[in-house]
Order: C-alpha cells, then structure tokens, then sequence
C-alpha cells in the first residue's frame, strides 16, 4: 500500500471542513484543530518510515528496537539507518516546506520554489565546493558554503530577473532561477567529474536523498533547521501585511526592507541546510504551499505552519515509496519527486491564474 | 462638522506638513521646493493636471516617497525618524493600487488594517474586533464579511479597502485617487463616505481626478500645477475661471452647483447650439 495515499486523505479532509466553515469565528479553531491533526498524520508517517524499507521487517521488531534494542541486524539498521533518515526527511521536508511558502509570499509568486528558483542548486554548488575542491566533510562547516551558494543564488536570480524595463515578473524570476539553477549544476558536475573519488560519494546526494547521511549530520544542521523554523514562522504577520502590495504594507506599519531581508535570511538558513542534509530537491517546496493555500486560504499565520507540517509528509511518503517500489535496491527520494512533481505541477499551472498570489 | 480654519491663516493647526520638499523618482525631479500644510479636520483634496505632481506630494505625505530634500512632520516630528508602526496608528493612506490576496474575505482583509495595533505576543485583542466590525459598519460591508473579495464589484472593492483603512483607527487617513476605475455612481458613493468619515472628526487628504467633485468634497483645497502649488484654500474662494485657465488650459464659466452652492466648472463649448441665458 503507498503510504503517500494513506496520509494524504486526512489533512485534505480536515482542510476541506474548514474551506466549507462559513462562521468567521469558527474557523481558526477549526484551522488549529486541523494543524493537531497534521501533527499526528506527521507521526504516522514518520512510523511508517521507521516501520517499511526494502528490508522487510515485522512490526514487533520495530517496537523491540527501541523498548529492548539486541544488537541484531534488524534493530541497527531501525536504529541507526532508519529512525537518522526519518528524523532528517522531517527535518528537511518542513525546512523545504517552509523556504516554499516563505518564498512564494514574499516574491507574490505562486511559481516560487528553492528548487525551481535556483536555491537549492546554488547551496549544492556550495556543498559540492566544500567537498569537492577543499575536502571539507564536517556537516557544520560545509553548511556555510551552502548557506553561501543559497544566499548568492537569491541575490543573483533576483538581479537577473528584475533588471531591464520591465521590472520582476513571475515568469522572469522563475526562468532566471532555471538558467541558473542550471548553471550551478553545470559547474557542480564539472567539479565532480574531475574527481571519481568525490563523485561517487556525492552522486546520490545530488539527485537528493535523505539515505546516507548519519545521525551526525541531523545533530549538526539542525541548530541551522531550528533556527531557520523559528525565523520563518515568525514572519508570517508582516508577510501578510506585505502581501496587500509594497504601498499598503509600509502604509500599515511594516518595515519593507526589514521584512524581506529576514525572509531572504529564514529562506538561505532553512535552504542552505536542507540541501546541505539531502541534496538538492525541486517542488516539494513549490507544491505544498500551493496546496496549503488552496485549503487554508491566504493567512501566512496558517499557511506557514501548515506547509512546514504537510512537506515532510509528502517527502517521507516520497521516500517510503522510493524504498519499496524497487526491493531490494531503492529510488532516491529526488526521483520519486521527480517523477509526481512535474505532473502535478503543469496541473497547477494550468488549473490556477499562475501571475495571481 | 468641524469648522476650516480661515484661509491661509498662519495659525491654522496642522499635525501633518511639508516644509521645503524636493520630491524626485530616480533622477527626475517632480517638485521643488514645495511648502503644505494639511488643515487639522479638514477635507482636503489635491487636485490638478496629470503628471501636476499630485500623487507624488500625496505620497511623500504618506512617506511613501523619501523627499530628497525637506522634511515631512507629523506632530512635529519628522516622519521618517518616528518608527514606522508609530506613524501607521496616526496616519492611514489608501494607495492606488493594493493587491488582493488570492483568496482572501472582506473580513479577512479588513482584520489586516489592524497590523500596527498588533504585537507579535498580544495578537488579536477585542479593541481589534471592535475596529473592524466598526469599520465594516461604516462603510457599510458588514454583510459581505464571508465574500471572497475578488468577487465583489469595484465599487464594493473599493469598500472594503476603505473598511481596511478605517480599521486602522488614524485620526488622518490619505487617499490616492479612490475614484480611480469607478462609475459615477460608485465614485459619489465613496466620496460621501468620505465626508461622512470627515464629519465624523478625521482629518482626509484625497487626490482626485474631477475638479467639480473636488470643489463639492473638499473643505480646503490645493491646486497643483508643474509641481508647484498654484493656489490653496475654500473651493469657493480659490476656483476662478483664470485658475481653472491658467492649470488646466480649459476656458470655463463658473456656476453655483444647484445642490450645494459650491463651485461648479462648465467648460467652454466650441460651438453654441443654444444661446445661453
């Protein structure tokens, strides 16, 4: 059975009560019985995550792994392999989940997306550096350079699309994130190329993927998660001040230029660290907030909290499935996405008025 | 209904001034050395031609615009050093343009005005729900609270971002051209209620497009021309058909307007086809 259906029924059923809750006042309580919900379907998800792989184990193993761990096979590779790439799939999909809808409030662009917009593949560019060329392997010294190709990226992408007459446009800002996406990825794989060593330790890392990381490098970056969790969520109420136009946010008390740089800061430390853990992943970010909104309508207070809980369901699904569709080997949680993203994507593109956010 | 102060009275109280304003995009200069007070509970309206400037000096009161040189008081500070949350809580504008979140409902929409009351640990207080039920009442959105706004018509709009405004509970609110887009039905509607917000103690400062509407609305009005101010006071006392000339290159004849005893521009017909009394 493919988790991602299991999961996914109860988040849109709960959203779908409450696009249907007319009484103004019975919404936020329904919207924050919603995010318990979220909570809980998070936690099944991450059971099932723990619980299936392509090594089949029985679920009384699974609770004897953590209630009376033996040393056996099975309980080390629950303990040591799958619980580390649970916790960084949560750790990831929120901090993606997030970096997304933090991204598409602040540019009003529904197309907004760290993959999509080149971020990502800015702090690969970064990590593959750290790696590659100076042999850095401390989780919490090559984040830096992540952090580094994630923030160069953004400046970047947004220079390239918004010079010229016309000024910043949904469409401009996301091809001058592909072409530089492109770019970096380009030079990534040049940098690879030149050394087989590093190669083949980074290949499955730059499709993205949440297996070969220890519980190590969840330790170390996730200082850099938190910190960047805690920023985002932070922003939501000036974000959706912002969000009525430039004039009318500075006109209702907001600090412009204050909010978008701590959101250019919460998006570099949440993507930097995201792709430093797992690679660089494109539309988990772009299509969850999407999603978000469609069910919880425009509040960043909810829209935000929402999409940092539902992406790490969707990746973990992503990831399960990933596992079991190709036993014993596996498929990196980037090809699964991959492969469901791009569809659900032109859907997107084609059901909504792509230029309105 | 507050009095206007005597025209060009050197004592007339105003919490909002420019002194010396050189107002600039880029590398145009737009205005220079421009000097304005905004009566205290007066209806304002800048009027003008287009590109006059009218806009920008709105937009500088609102510190919408740095000027580049001169300053902009409000309550005798200038604007730009009071934090920014500080000035949202005396002074609203309604910009020309605002975008509607996808989505969003009047009542939502009208919550945001509410931002600079707000605290990121004191968030929604029932002093906030008093405001915007007020100002849905005022403007008479009450009953469209759970529409979705894209869905409304402009006039109703228009409304709501007026709503969205008063939620803000600023004794000065600015407005960049709301009639802008409307039909006259809605434009008469908007700017009664302005009034009615007017009489109700506010101080309004609005741009607006129509000279006759201006001289009916305003209690003190600035005519702008070329960025300069050609002339400010009482419609009655200012609008001639030299000035109207001289700003607007229009030969006009001047009438009493027949519902409020206010100015009322005819312009000069090319052709007669009926002699006139």
């Amino acid at each position: 059975m493919r988790p991602a259906e299991e999961t996914a029924v109860p988040v849109a059923g709960a959203g779908g009560d409450a696009g249907a809750a007319r009484d103004r006042r019975g919404r936020p309580a329904i919207l924050a019985t919603g995010l318990v919900v979220a909570v809980g379907v998070l936690a099944l998800t991450a059971m099932a995550s723990v619980a299936l792989g392509a090594r089949g184990v029985s679920f009384g193993t699974v609770i004897d792994a953590f209630l009376a761990p033996d040393g056996s096979n099975d309980h080390t590779v629950i303990r040591e392999l799958r619980v580390p790439r649970t916790l960084l799939g949560i750790g990831v999909g929120a901090t993606l989940g997030l970096a997304g809808a933090l991204m598409q409030s602040l540019t009003r662009n529904p197309l907004a997306d760290p993959g999509l917009l080149g971020i990502n593949e800015g702090a690969a560019l970064g990590v593959t550096l750290a790696l590659g060329l100076f042999g850095l392997s401390d989780p919490a010294v090559y984040v830096w350079f992540a952090f580094g190709g994630a923030a160069l990226a953004s400046a970047a992408v947004y220079a390239l699309a918004s010079s010229g007459r016309s000024g910043s446009s949904p469409v401009r800002l996301t091809l001058a994130g592909v072409a530089f996406g492109m770019v970096c990825t380009a030079i990534a794989s040049a940098i690879l190329r030149m050394d087989s060593q590093t190669f083949d330790r980074m290949r499955f890392w730059l499709t993205g993927s949440l297996a070969g990381q220890t519980a190590d490098t969840l330790v170390r970056l996730a200082p850099f998660m938190a910190a960047g969790l805690v920023l985002g969520l932070m922003l939501a109420r000036p974000l959706n001040t912002l969000a009525l136009g430039d004039d009318a946010g500075k006109a209702l008390g907001v600090a412009v230029n204050r909010t978008r740089i701590l959101t250019g800061v919460a998006v570099t430390l949440l993507c930097g660290a995201a792709t430093a853990a797992a690679g660089p992943l494109w539309f988990v970010g772009l299509i969850v907030p999407h999603a978000v909104r469609a069910v919880v309508g425009p509040d960043q207070r909810w829209v935000l909290p929402y999409s940092a809980l539902a992406a790490p369901v969707l990746l973990l699904a992503a990831d399960v499935a990933g596992r079991l569709i190709a036993r014993p080997g596996e498929v990196q949680v980037g090809i699964v996405w991959a492969v469901i993203g791009p569809p659900i994507f032109i859907m997107l593109a084609r059901r909504r008025r792509v230029a309105a956010l | 209904m507050a009095t206007a102060p005597a025209k060009g009275s050197p004592q007339m109280a105003s919490r909002l001034s420019g002194t010396s304003l050189t107002l600039a995009y880029d590398q145009r200069v737009v205005a220079a050395d421009l000097n304005v007070s905004i009566p205290d509970e007066s209806f304002t309206v800048i009027i003008g031609p287009n590109a006059c400037g009218k806009s920008t000096l709105l937009r500088a009161l609102a510190r919408m615009l740095k000027p580049r040189t001169g300053a902009v008081h409000l309550d005798g500070s200038v604007i730009t050093a009071l934090p920014s949350k500080e000035v949202a809580r005396r002074l609203g504008l309604l910009p020309q343009t605002s975008i509607v979140p996808d989505g969003i409902t009047v009542a939502d929409l009208v919550a945001r005005g509410r931002y600079p009351h707000q605290r990121l640990m004191r968030q929604w207080s029932r002093a906030d729900e008093r405001a915007v039920s007020e100002a849905m009442r005022a403007t008479d959105v009450t009953e469209l609270g759970d529409r979705i706004v894209d869905e409304l018509s402009g006039g109703q709009r228009q409304r709501v971002w007026l709503a969205m405004a008063l939620a803000q509970e600023t004794p000065i609110l600015l407005l960049d051209e709301p009639t802008t887009f409307l039909d006259i039905s809605h434009q008469i509607e908007v700017l009664d209620l302005c009034a009615d917000l007017h009489e109700a103690g506010r101080t309004m400062v609005a741009v607006l497009h129509d000279l006759n509407q201006a001289c009916r609305y305003a209690t003190h009005l600035i005519v702008m021309r070329g960025g300069e101010i050609v002339a400010e006071g009482e419609p009655r006392d200012v609008v001639t058909p030299e000035l109207v000339r001289q700003v607007f290159d229009l030969r006009c004849e001047i009438i009493q307007d027949p519902q409020t005893a206010t100015p009322l521009i005819v312009p000069e017909a090319r052709r007669r086809v009926t002699a006139s009394a």
